[in-house]
């Protein structure tokens, strides 16, 4: 029994990139105040100066990673604020927790999910030169959405 | 207690934002921390992340339970873990309340306004 809700969860995936949005929409307006909207892939690839990532571990086990800029991620850290952040630090420490609720969000909304699923605290690299290289080789799900007309991809990796 | 400074803030602002005035804050970052300062201070009110690191939020409330000062102090957490069995869990161990993230201001009032013994 204990695979049951894996199996059900998983032969639903066709369906988790509208869930994703929902889940990156809702944080975005009900702790920032501000409407995010996917837009369409464009040949451009956007910026990854912050890069926020949280573990998923469980009956859904892979990362969830949020990507930006590093003005988008100090105006996002601004509007959680309510004021300029502090520091650097500041900053990584705001795209971490949206990171977070993101990662949270989504697996409450995927019934049978939330109950078996960890997530692990979030980790934050500021810096664009790096190789991402996720142990999670199986399905990706990802979006880029507009938040103030700048780009933010986040993306789940799964492991199969 | 929250390992995200920002969301402190946050839950701060809620709480202000919800007419509750505060005299004082004190802030930990993690349980360990959070039982610390409770020997130093005595609140009247707890609200409490429960991933973090070191100790995490169901530890403390159990933790909390036999600390003198903190036995009758209410807990609210404030969490992204939403599933029914951590709610289950953290209300087992003593928690008052439970509020999932991403929260509204008008949430924080609801949660936490009844366990101090005032209407939301």
């Amino acid at each position: 029994m204990s695979t049951d809700t894996s199996f059900v969860t998983r032969s639903h995936e066709e369906n988790w990139l509208p869930v994703l949005e929902l889940a990156v929409e809702e944080v975005f307006e009900i702790m920032l105040g501000c409407r995010v909207k996917p837009m369409a892939q464009s040949e451009q690839v956007p910026s990854r100066e912050f890069t926020a990532m949280v573990g998923l571990a469980g009956s859904l086990c892979g990362i969830l990673t949020v990507c930006c800029d590093a003005k988008t991620a100090a105006q996002i850290a601004k509007s959680m604020l309510g004021d300029v952040a502090d520091s650097q630090a500041q900053v990584a420490d705001a795209l971490g927790e949206i990171c977070n609720m993101i990662a949270g969000n989504f697996k409450n909304k995927l019934a049978g999910t939330d109950e078996r699923c960890l997530l692990s605290v979030p980790t934050v690299i500021s810096g664009e030169e790096y190789s991402f290289h996720s142990m999670a080789e199986g399905r990706s799900i990802g979006t880029v959405l507009l938040f103030e007309d700048a780009p933010i991809t986040v993306c789940l990796q799964l492991q199969n | 207690m929250d390992d995200s400074s920002v969301m402190r803030k946050i839950v701060e602002r809620s709480l202000r934002q919800a007419g509750i005035e505060l005299e004082k804050v004190v802030e930990a970052s993690n349980g360990s921390e959070a039982l610390n300062a409770l020997h130093d201070n005595m609140v009247d009110l707890i609200l409490c992340d429960i991933n973090m690191p070191v100790m995490d939020g169901l530890e403390f409330v159990r933790a909390a339970a036999h600390v003198e000062s903190a036995k009758n102090v209410p807990i609210v957490m404030i969490t992204t873990e939403g599933s029914e069995s951590h709610v289950v869990q953290a209300l087992t161990a003593g928690a008052r309340g439970y509020i999932r993230k991403p929260f509204t201001p008008d949430q924080v009032k609801e949660h936490v306004l009844p366990v101090l013994g005032r209407k939301p």
